[in-house]
C-alpha cells in the first residue's frame, strides 16, 4: 500500500504548475490541479477499501530522515480509523473546494500561482494528517501554515491581504512556540516522538492528577494547537486571514487546516488522558472561544468575517468535546463543518463572485430569485449549523453538547452555555443568510447565479450538509474512543430547539422588522461598540506587546546599546582614548587603507614577536 | 590519493599567483583566471568525501611535514566530519563569490580577485589545520584579504568599517595567541617537548585557574569572529560596507571561523574549564542575548543589508548555545546550523547584492512590489527567507530543533528563549519580504528592474538545491559529524567530577 502517493500526487501538481504554470494554457493547469487532487482522493479511497475495516493501525516505513545520538525520527506514515476520516475529509472537500476554484478564480490574475500553492497545501495537509510521529506532523504543521501565508497574502498588491499572512504566520509562530517545546519535553520523557511507541509508554504512567510533566508537555501542545485552530487567545489571525480568496477561506480556513489542532490533540489523546488539568483547561478555552466569537459574529457586516467568526465559534465548541473527552464528538463535527461551513464560505464566494467583490452584506439583499441554486445550498448549510435535526450540524454538535452535560458536577453549566451559543449561532447565521437573500436588493451590481463549475460543489457540498450527520463517524471510532454521553432525547430536543429560536429570531429582526434590529443597536450602545470592535483584542496586543517590542527594539537596544553604549563609548572611544595618548599613532590618520594595514601588522608581529620571547625566557 | 587537502588548501594560492602574473589591463584574463581557479579548488575538495571515511575516529588524510623546527611549528593538516562540511561549504561559497563579482570586473579588479584567492586559502587553513601555530597564520592571513576587501571596495564608510574589523579581530585574535602560546609552554614544562600539535596538546593536565585563563583568551579571539554579544559591533559596518563578495565570505565563512574554533580548540584542550558552570553559564547567556538581541534589531532595520546582516547575529547565538549545550544533539546541531546559515545566508546576502547592483540602493523604503517585475528573484528570496525562518523541508529547520533539543535536554529554559528567537526571526523576515516584495510598486524606478540573469541563477541555484536537499535528507550531515562530536562529548564526560 504505498500511502505517500496520496500527498505526493497534490505536490507533483505543485511542481508541474509551479515550473510551467506560467507557459500552460489554463485548461491544462486546471487538469493538472484538479486532476492531482481527484487522483490523491481516488486513491485514498481505494487504499482505505483495501483496508477496511482498519482494526489495526497500518504503518508504512520509507527513511531515517534524521538521526542525533539515540533519537531518530523517521519519515513513516500510518492510517487508523482516526486518520481515515481526516483524510477522506481532507482529500473530499478538496476536491471538490478545486473545482469550485476554477470558476471562482476564471477572471483573477496569478492563476497559476493560485493552484499551486493550493495543491501544495493539500501536500501539507496530507503529510500532517499521515504523519507518524509528532515531528513529521510539524512539517505538515509549518507547511500548511506557509501556504496559508502565502494564500492569504495572495493578492499580494493590496498591503492589508499581505498584513494578514503575516499576522496569521506570527500569530501562528507563537503558538509553534508551544508545539515546539512541548516536543522537546516529549523527546526528554520518552525519547522517542512517535505516536505509537509513545503511547505504549504513555500506558504506565499515572494519571497526573497533580500539575506534573506530561500536563506541562500537554498545555504546550495545547498553545501550539490554539494557533493553528484559531482558540482563545491566539484566535486574532483568522477573522483577517479572510482577506485570500474565497475558496482560500473555504479549504483551509474553514474546513482543513483550522482544525489541525483538533486532530492533533485527539492524536494525542494518550497524553492528554493522563493530564485531567489540561483538559480542564482544553474544555474552558473551547468554551470561551465559542461563545466569544459567536457574540462578535452577531455585529459583523463583512459575509465573510461572519462565517470566519462562525468558524472560530464552531472550533470552540471542537475543543469543549476535547476537554470533556469526546474525542469522537469532536472529530465528527470536524466533519460536517467541513462540509456545511466550505459550503457556507463557497456559497458566500458565489455571491461575491455574482456581485462583483461586494462582500458588505448591507449592500445585498433580495439574492434570493437573482441565485437560486447558491439560496438553496446556503439555506442547508445554515439549518445544519444552526443545528436543526435531521440537518448533518445537529447530530455533532448534540454529540459534544450531550457529552458536555454529563462531564463531571459542572457538566449542566457547561452544556447550558453551549446551547445559548448554538441559540446565538443560528441567530447570526441566518441574520447574513436574510440579509443576503431576503428584502429588497440594495446594492449596485448585475447578480447572476455562478456558473456549474461553481454551483456542483455547492450541491454536492449541500447534500453532505443535509445527510452527514447519519455518517456516524462516533461508531466508527469507537473501537478508539469509547462512546460519551449516550443519547438524551431531553437534550436533544432542548438544543435544536435552541436553534429554531435563533432562527426565529434572525427571521423578526431581519425579515420581519427590519428597524427593530436598529432600535436594538442604538438601546445596546457601548455593548455594541465594544463587540464590534471585536473586544478590542487586536488593539489590546498591539498596545501591549508589538508597540513595546519595536520601542524597545529600536530605541533602546539599537540606538541605545549598539550605537551609543558599545560603539561610541568603548570601541570608538577606546580608540579615540588612544589616539589623545600617543601621538606616535597619528600616523595611523594618513588615510590610507595601505599605511592603516602595514601598521597594524607590523604591531601584530611586535607583539607576537614579545610575546614569544618572553614566554621561550621564562 | 596524497596531499589532496594541500592541493584543495594551495589551489587558491597558484591562483593567487597566477593572476598576480597578468598584467593589470588584463582584466578580464584575471576575471577568468581567477574564476577558474576557485572553480577547481570546489571541484578539487568534492573529491575529498571519495577518500574520507565517515565513523572512523580522530583525523583522516593527514599530511605533517616540518616547518619551525626551532619552536616545534609543524605544517600538520588533516580532517574530520566537522572540518568536512566546512570545508566543502568554504569552497562551494568561494566559487560562488568569485563569480557573482564577474560584471563588476575592471582595472581595479587585480588586487581584488587576488584578495579574494587568498581569503579562500586563508579559510580552508583555518579548518584544516592541525597545527596550533598554522591555525594562527591561516587565522590572521584572513584578516588581512577581508581587510583589503572592505576598506577598497566597499561603501562610502569603508575606511571606518575596514578599520573596526581589523582591530576587532586582531586585538581578539592575539588573545587567542596568548592562550595557544600557554598551552605550549604548560606542554613543554610537562612533556620537556615544545610543539603545537592539537593531537600532542590535548594531553596535556593544566591548573584549573590557568585553564580558565586560557579559556578566555581563547574565547576572545573566537568570540570577536563569531560574533558573540557584545563583541559584534564590528559585524554590521563591516557587512553594510563590504561589496557583495565580501558580505557573503563573511557571513558564510568568517564566522564560522570563531564557532569552529570553540568546538576544535576550546572544548577538547579545555574541557574543565569549558565545564565550569559558571562558564557554561555565561557563554549561554551571551548566546540567548544574541538570538534575542540580534532578532529584535532586526525589527527596527531599515536597511536591507543592515538587517541581514544583524540576522547573523542572531542565528550565531543559536550556534554558540549549541556547542556550550555540550552533549550531542547541541554540538551536532550547531555543525550543521553552521553549514546552513552558510547557505541561507550566503543566498539572502547575494540577492541583496544584485538588487544593489541594480538599483544602488538598500533603503528597505525604496522598494516594495519587488515581485510584480522580478518573480524569479521573489520565488529564490522566499526560499531564501524561509530557510533563514527555520521553516520544515528547508535546511534551517533541522539544526535549529537539533540545538533546542540539546539545549532542552540541558536547560528548559534556555530552548525556551531559543524558541522565542525563532517567533522573533520570522517576524522580522517575513515583514522584510512583505516590505520589499510585496505591495504596489512604490516607485517608477523600480519599474524596470530586471529579473535574474542567468548568471545569477546559476549562481543562486546550487543553494537553492542544498537548501531543499538538506531540509528534505539531512542524514548525511548528521553522520559525518556523529563521530567526531561523541570523541568531543566522551572526552567532556572523561574529565567530568
Amino acid at each position: 500500500m504505498n500511502l505517500w502517493l496520496i500527498p505526493i500526487l497534490p505536490l507533483i501538481g505543485f511542481l508541474i504548475n509551479g515550473v510551467f504554470g506560467k507557459r500552460l494554457a489554463k485548461p491544462v493547469i486546471d487538469a493538472v490541479a484538479i486532476g492531482s487532487v481527484a487522483a490523491s482522493f481516488a486513491y485514498t479511497l481505494w487504499a482505505l477499501w483495501s483496508l477496511y475495516p482498519i482494526d489495526a493501525a497500518h504503518h508504512e516505513s520509507y527513511f531515517t530522515w534524521f538521526q542525533s545520538g539515540t533519537f531518530q525520527v523517521g519519515v513513516d506514515f500510518f492510517v487508523d480509523r482516526l486518520n481515515a476520516v481526516m483524510l477522506l475529509v481532507v482529500t473530499g472537500v478538496g476536491l471538490l473546494i478545486h473545482i469550485y476554484a476554477i470558476g471562482y478564480m476564471a477572471h483573477e490574475g496569478g492563476y497559476y500561482r493560485f493552484f499551486c500553492y493550493l495543491n501544495l497545501f493539500m501536500f501539507f495537509m496530507l503529510v500532517l494528517v499521515l504523519a507518524q510521529n509528532f515531528l513529521l506532523m510539524f512539517v505538515g504543521w509549518e507547511g500548511v501554515g506557509l501556504c496559508s501565508y502565502l494564500l492569504v497574502g495572495f493578492y499580494f498588491q493590496e498591503k492589508f491581504a499581505t498584513d494578514a499572512g503575516n499576522k496569521a504566520f506570527i500569530v501562528n509562530r507563537i503558538g509553534d512556540f508551544g508545539f515546539s517545546l512541548g516536543m522537546l519535553l516529549l523527546v526528554t520523557v520518552f525519547g522517542t516522538l512517535d505516536f505509537f511507541k509513545m503511547s505504549d509508554a504513555a500506558k504506565g504512567h499515572p494519571i497526573e492528577t497533580q500539575a506534573g510533566v506530561l500536563t506541562l508537555a500537554t498545555l504546550l501542545l495545547l498553545l501550539g494547537a490554539t494557533g493553528k485552530s484559531a482558540q482563545v487567545p491566539l484566535y486574532v489571525w483568522l477573522p483577517d486571514a479572510m482577506a485570500g480568496p474565497t475558496p482560500v477561506s473555504a479549504l483551509i480556513h474553514a474546513a482543513t487546516m483550522v482544525t489541525a489542532g483538533v486532530y492533533m490533540i485527539a492524536r494525542s489523546s494518550f497524553l492528554f488522558a493522563h493530564t485531567p488539568i489540561t483538559m480542564r483547561v482544553v474544555a474552558l478555552i473551547g468554551l470561551l472561544t465559542a461563545v466569544m466569537a459567536a457574540s462578535i459574529g452577531i455585529t459583523q457586516n463583512d459575509i465573510k468575517k461572519v462565517f470566519a467568526y462562525s468558524t472560530v465559534s464552531q472550533l470552540g465548541y471542537m475543543f469543549l468535546g476535547l476537554g470533556v473527552g469526546a474525542y469522537s464528538a469532536s472529530i465528527f463535527h470536524v466533519m460536517t463543518h467541513a462540509f456545511f461551513k466550505a459550503l457556507l464560505f463557497l456559497g458566500a464566494g458565489s455571491v461575491i463572485h455574482a456581485l462583483s467583490g461586494e462582500q458588505d452584506l448591507r449592500h445585498m439583499g433580495g439574492l434570493r430569485k437573482k441565485l437560486p441554486i447558491t439560496c438553496w445550498t446556503l439555506l442547508a448549510a445554515s439549518i445544519a449549523i444552526s443545528g436543526i435535526p435531521p440537518f448533518s450540524g445537529f447530530f455533532s454538535k448534540d454529540a459534544i453538547l450531550a457529552a458536555a452535560f454529563h462531564h463531571g458536577q459542572y457538566g449542566p453549566y457547561l452544556y447550558l452555555i453551549g446551547v445559548l451559543t448554538a441559540c446565538v449561532t443560528a441567530f447570526y447565521v441566518f441574520r447574513a443568510f436574510f440579509m443576503a437573500f431576503f428584502g429588497e436588493y440594495r446594492g449596485h451590481a448585475h447578480p447572476h447565479e455562478s456558473p456549474l463549475v461553481m454551483t456542483l460543489p455547492l450541491i454536492i457540498l449541500a447534500v453532505f450538509s443535509v445527510a452527514g450527520g447519519f455518517i456516524s463517524v462516533p461508531k466508527w471510532l469507537a473501537p478508539m474512543f469509547p462512546l460519551a454521553g449516550g443519547d438524551d432525547l431531553n437534550l436533544e430536543i432542548i438544543s435544536a430547539v435552541a436553534g429554531a429560536l435563533g432562527i426565529a429570531a434572525a427571521y423578526f429582526f431581519y425579515v420581519l422588522r427590519p428597524s427593530a434590529a436598529e432600535t436594538f443597536k442604538n438601546k445596546a450602545g457601548a455593548v455594541y461598540t465594544l463587540v464590534n470592535n471585536k473586544y478590542y483584542v487586536d488593539e489590546i496586543y498591539n498596545i501591549a506587546i508589538v508597540k513595546p517590542l519595536l520601542y524597545l527594539s529600536r530605541v533602546v537596544l539599537w540606538h541605545g546599546v549598539d550605537e551609543d553604549g558599545i560603539d561610541r563609548n568603548l570601541v570608538d572611544g577606546a580608540g579615540r582614548r588612544a589616539r589623545d595618548l600617543g601621538g606616535a599613532l597619528r600616523y595611523l590618520q594618513s588615510g590610507s587603507i595601505r599605511n592603516y594595514a602595514t601598521w597594524v601588522l607590523t604591531g601584530c608581529l611586535l607583539v607576537i614577536l614579545i610575546i614569544g620571547l618572553a614566554g621561550g625566557v621564562r | 590519493m596524497p596531499h589532496l587537502l594541500s592541493l584543495v588548501l594551495f589551489l587558491p594560492l597558484a591562483g593567487l599567483l597566477a593572476v598576480l602574473a597578468i598584467p593589470t589591463t588584463q582584466w578580464r584574463a584575471i576575471r577568468l583566471t581567477a574564476n577558474f581557479f576557485s572553480l577547481l579548488t570546489f571541484l578539487a575538495s568534492l573529491l575529498i568525501p571519495a577518500f574520507f571515511h565517515i565513523g572512523v575516529p580522530g583525523f583522516q588524510m593527514v599530511e605533517r611535514a616540518s616547518w619551525i623546527p626551532t619552536i616545534g611549528a609543524q605544517y600538520l593538516i588533516g580532517i574530520d566530519g566537522i572540518s568536512l562540511l566546512l570545508v566543502l561549504l568554504s569552497t562551494l561559497i568561494s566559487a560562488l563569490a568569485m563569480w557573482c563579482s564577474w560584471n563588476n570586473a575592471s582595472e581595479r579588479g587585480k588586487l581584488y580577485y587576488a584578495m579574494l584567492l587568498m581569503l579562500e586559502t586563508g579559510v580552508l587553513g583555518v579548518f584544516l589545520s592541525l597545527d596550533l601555530f598554522l591555525f594562527y597564520l591561516f587565522w590572521d592571513v584572513v584578516l588581512i584579504p577581508m581587510y583589503f576587501i572592505i576598506g577598497i571596495y566597499g561603501g562610502p564608510r569603508r575606511s571606518y568599517a575596514a578599520i573596526k574589523f581589523f582591530v576587532y579581530t586582531l586585538l581578539g585574535s592575539v588573545f587567542m595567541l596568548l592562550g595557544f602560546l600557554a598551552l605550549y609552554f604548560q606542554y613543554a614544562k610537562q612533556f620537556g617537548v615544545y610543539t603545537f600539535d592539537l593531537t600532542k596538546l590535548i594531553q596535556v593536565t593544566l591548573d584549573p585557574a590557568i585553564e580558565k585563563w586560557i579559556f578566555f583568551a581563547l574565547f576572545l579571539g573566537f568570540a570577536v569572529k563569531v560574533p558573540m554579544f557584545p563583541f559584534h559591533t564590528w559585524l554590521p559596518d563591516a557587512h553594510v560596507e563590504a561589496p557583495t563578495a565580501g558580505s557573503v565570505l563573511l557571513a558564510s565563512l568568517l564566522l564560522k571561523m570563531g564557532t569552529y574554533g570553540f568546538i576544535r580548540f576550546s572544548l577538547p584542550l579545555l574541557p574543565r574549564a569549558s565545564m565550569e558552570p559558571w562558564i557554561v553559564n555565561l557563554m549561554v547567556t551571551l548566546s540567548l542575548i544574541a538570538i534575542i538581541y540580534g532578532a529584535l534589531v532586526c525589527l527596527t532595520q531599515r536597511d536591507w543589508k543592515k538587517l541581514i546582516a544583524y540576522s547573523s547575529v542572531s542565528h550565531l547565538g543559536f550556534c554558540t548555545l549549541g556547542i556550550f549545550a555540550l552533549n550531542q544533539s547541541g554540538l551536532s546541531g550547531s555543525v550543521i546550523q553552521q553549514v546552513n546559515h552558510g547557505i541561507s545566508t550566503a543566498l539572502l546576502f547575494l540577492l541583496v547584492g544584485f538588487i544593489y547592483e541594480r538599483r544602488h540602493s538598500r533603503e528597505i523604503s525604496d522598494f516594495g512590489g519587488l515581485a510584480q517585475v522580478m518573480p524569479a528573484f521573489a520565488t529564490v528570496f522566499a526560499i531564501a527567507v524561509f530557510s533563514s525562518a527555520g521553516l520544515p523541508l528547508l535546511n534551517g529547520f533541522i539544526g535549529d530543533f537539533t540545538i533546542l533539543s540539546g539545549a532542552f535536554a540541558v536547560n528548559r529554559i534556555w530552548a525556551g528563549v531559543g524558541v522565542i528567537g525563532l517567533i522573533l526571526g520570522a517576524a522580522y523576515l517575513l515583514w522584510l519580504y512583505q516590505r520589499t516584495m510585496m505591495g504596489p510598486l512604490k516607485y517608477e524606478a523600480n519599474r524596470f528592474l530586471s529579473d535574474l540573469s542567468i548568471r545569477e541563477r546559476l549562481i543562486v541555484f546550487p543553494l537553492v538545491i542544498l537548501a531543499f536537499a538538506i531540509g528534505i535528507y539531512p542524514r548525511p550531515l548528521f553522520e559525518a559529524v556523529s563521530s567526531p562530536v561523541q570523541e568531543i562529548v566522551e572526552r567532556l564526560n572523561s574529565v567530568r567530577f
